[in-house]
């Protein structure tokens, strides 16, 4: 009698074309915009920053520094604003200026602008504690509301400065050792300023313009040799995809199973509720049929995200089918024993669905279905694990990410089963109230 | 199941909901084959009476037994079937999807679940519409489906509330035909209606329920002889507002005077109505129009509720 709610949910389902739909191809749908624009980046998610450039200095030692901020991977350094598609030779945009680049920050087409001051060439870099309030300052203009643009240029000012400018720097080292050792002799000096200036000799034409490749992740220039090997994710070929399969698969059997769960209110209001309730069907066992078929809904919804991710995203599924099925089936337990419990506690549909839009949003917001976890405060990531969300995504994660076995998922599995089993004993308490009279 | 017991039998049955009783010390029953017509004001206990039957209401006091067992008992439930007076069906699946849960939420088997909804399908006419969503049914035929969905596991006991609410005439005919074939089968009927013309046409017994009590049950003819009588009622209608002197006479004689008519209780009808008529010419008074009333239910009822059954 259990499978007939099951199998006459089912038969609602494949006349309710609208609902078919939002369940199946809606999620299908949404994953694949969010893999389509996190894909795209390959192996890095960090994006180049757009940055203009001022030189009002124009030495060598300036235009030195400007060529390798334009190398530079991690920037998208412009000396003017981006041409639009012209439809005939129309001339190119004029170069930024301190106000010209100002605006363009303020305007938002820009997160951030360098002006680099008259005089920078001459004395880029300074050794020793203290700022020498005559030298030249760079200037950075940014947006205040994206705080990791300034954070990222800053350091990267440094080390282009030390990197391309390397006679500048090695000036700077010579006069706090003239300063420290009590004065080099002149002929040191002079031995000094010769090896020098093969430091300050420019680059090939057209060498430095050209742009180093995205991966500068090995063997990167700088004045310590570093060498980064990914010890997680090496081999992967889409790393984002996992996360977004995963968040976003949980939102949607959360909203799915809380809609389909709705199914009790409606029954309830036309009477078919009652009528059910006088044949040998008792509530127990209406709650475990529609249950169990919230829950092969929501498997058949993962199952969907993830072969289409294997297809079309590089998701690697064939490999991890023990733990992935595992996680699947406790996360549309759980999801579906909320929508379940959310279905009993209200009394309409449009309670339902105001408490549900809430719930789930917020319940996704923070148990990083839009946004890593381990991004968030830590607070935040502590409140996480009160939802759901982050139950299933970290299991998921050490399925697909870290490559852990199936049984390493038993403290997310258990989490998530015992949800079920306490939303399921909420929803049958309330339920009470469509019982006798 | 007992096979001596009675479909049904309720005694001193009662409910309140807070500190209003909905069913204080109700009596009835049921025999084998037997419609019984339960009528009753809005707020006189039918429906509670209905759901107690129907197993939706737990009674506070007193005493239910469907064919001598408690109405929670999966073979009562079996026993018993409910047409309510909602449509209670799913309006996105088609008749044979929604004959098909109902028969399995009452525990039928596959093959007999099979042969119940070709059976039904055909016995409500809906053969050839056995695969469409029950919301594009006309109201008549979804009615039907109603019924259908409350029969399809063949109860012994079957509670009818208003099943032809809002239904074209040709459909209610239809559906009187599907009872009378029900209570030819041997299935024992309870049918509540606010139809007076139902309850004398269909009913074998009538129970009349107002405030939680059964006030009176028996035949239609049984009830007569005990509230209204034997007496019929004569309508006098005049040209004019009847004379004051004339008036009053009638009166008298226990009739009521309303302008031009006047309404008198007669017992035997041949001898009063000369009577009246003189009366009338001794007064010079034209008679324009002249009706014989026999006692009716809606007659019984006013008396016993003193309510029109619509209110």
């Amino acid at each position: 009698m259990i499978l007939a709610v099951a199998k006459n949910r089912l038969f609602n389902l494949r006349r309710d074309r609208a609902a078919f739909v939002l369940a199946f191809v809606l999620p299908v749908a949404f994953f694949t915009i969010f893999a389509g624009i996190f894909s795209g980046s390959g192996r890095s998610s960090t994006r180049r920053i757009p940055l203009a450039v001022v030189d009002e200095d124009g030495s060598d030692g300036s235009r030195r520094f400007v060529a390798a901020l334009r190398a530079e991977a991690g920037l998208d350094a412009r000396t003017a604003p981006v041409a639009p598609e012209a439809k005939d030779s129309a001339a190119p945009p004029p170069p930024y200026t301190a106000a010209s680049a100002e605006r363009a920050v303020r305007a938002g087409d820009l997160p951030i602008a360098l002006i680099i001051p008259k005089g920078f060439g001459e004395r880029p870099i300074v050794f020793g504690p203290g700022r020498d309030a005559s030298r030249p300052t760079l200037r950075v203009l940014a947006d205040s509301s994206d705080p990791i643009a300034p954070q990222v240029v800053q350091g990267l000012l440094q080390r282009v400065a030390m990197t391309a400018m390397p006679g500048a720097m090695a000036r700077g080292g010579m006069e706090e050792v003239d300063r420290w050792s009590g004065g080099l002799t002149p002929e040191q000096k002079a031995r000094m300023e010769d090896a020098l200036r093969s430091l300050d000799a420019p680059p090939p034409p057209g060498q430095a313009e050209t742009p180093r490749p995205a991966a500068t992740r090995a063997g990167a220039p700088g004045l310590v040799a570093v060498d980064v090997r990914d010890v997680v994710g090496e081999a992967k070929r889409n790393p984002t995809v996992t996360f977004y399969a995963a968040g976003l698969g949980v939102m949607f059997l959360l909203f799915s199973a809380t809609g389909a769960g709705g199914a009790l209110i409606e029954e309830a209001e036309s009477g078919t509720l009652d009528r059910i309730l006088s044949t040998r069907i008792s509530m127990t066992r209406l709650l475990i049929g529609k249950l169990v078929y919230l829950t092969a809904v929501g498997v058949v919804q993962l199952v969907l995200m993830f072969v289409w991710g294997e297809i079309f995203f590089g998701l690697e599924l064939l490999p991890h089918l023990a733990g992935f099925a595992v996680m699947t089936v406790a996360t549309a337990l759980a999801s579906s024993a909320f929508g379940l419990m959310l279905a009993s506690i209200c009394r309409t549909r449009m309670q339902l669905v105001a408490i549900a839009n809430l719930s789930i949003l917020l319940m996704s917001a923070i148990g990083g279905s839009f946004y890593p976890r381990f991004l968030m405060s830590e607070k935040l990531q502590r409140f996480g694990l009160l939802t759901l969300n982050a139950w299933a995504i970290d299991g998921f994660q050490k399925i697909f990410w870290r490559d852990e076995p199936a049984w390493s998922v038993w403290p997310q599995v258990l989490v998530l089963v015992g949800c079920c089993v306490l939303f399921v004993a909420v929803a049958r308490r309330v339920a009470r109230k469509w019982e006798l009279a | 199941m007992p096979t001596s017991a009675l479909p049904l039998e309720i005694r001193e049955l009662s409910k309140s909901f807070g500190s209003r009783p909905a069913l204080d010390g109700v009596q009835l029953s049921l025999s084998p084959g037997e419609i019984v017509g339960l009528l009753g004001p809005n707020g006189a206990g039918k429906t509670t009476l209905v759901r107690s039957v129907a197993g939706r209401v737990r009674p506070d006091g007193g005493t239910l037994r469907i064919f001598g067992m408690e109405p929670e008992r999966d073979e009562a439930r079996s026993a018993r079937g409910w047409v309510p007076q909602e449509i209670a069906l799913y309006p996105l699946l088609s008749p044979t999807e929604n004959l098909w849960t109902f028969g399995r939420y009452q525990g039928m088997s596959k093959a007999a679940l099979e042969r119940g909804i070709r059976k039904s399908l055909e016995w409500i006419g809906l053969a050839d519409r056995a695969d469409e969503k029950t919301d594009r049914l006309s109201g008549g035929m979804k009615r039907r489906l109603n019924i259908a969905a409350g029969t399809i596991h063949e109860p012994r006991l079957l509670l009818l509330d208003e099943p032809t609410v809002g239904v074209d005439p040709q459909s209610r005919e239809r559906i009187y035909a599907m009872i009378q074939e029900l209570r030819a089968s041997g299935v024992s009927l309870l049918y509540t209606t606010h139809y007076m013309e139902e309850a004398e046409r269909l009913c074998d017994r009538i129970a009349i329920i107002d405030h939680g009590r059964i006030i009176a049950s028996g035949t239609k003819d049984e009830l007569v002889r005990q509230t209204v009588g034997g007496r019929q009622t004569l309508t006098v209608e005049a040209e004019s507002a009847l004379p004051s002197a004339l008036a009053a006479e009638l009166s008298r004689r226990g009739g009521q005077v309303d302008g031009a008519s006047a309404r008198l209780p007669v017992q035997a009808a041949g001898d009063e109505i000369r009577g009246v008529l003189e009366t009338f010419h001794a007064a010079n008074v034209p008679v324009r129009n002249l009706t014989l009333q026999s006692p009716s239910l809606e007659q019984v009822f006013l008396q016993l509720t003193g309510r029109e059954l619509r209110e």
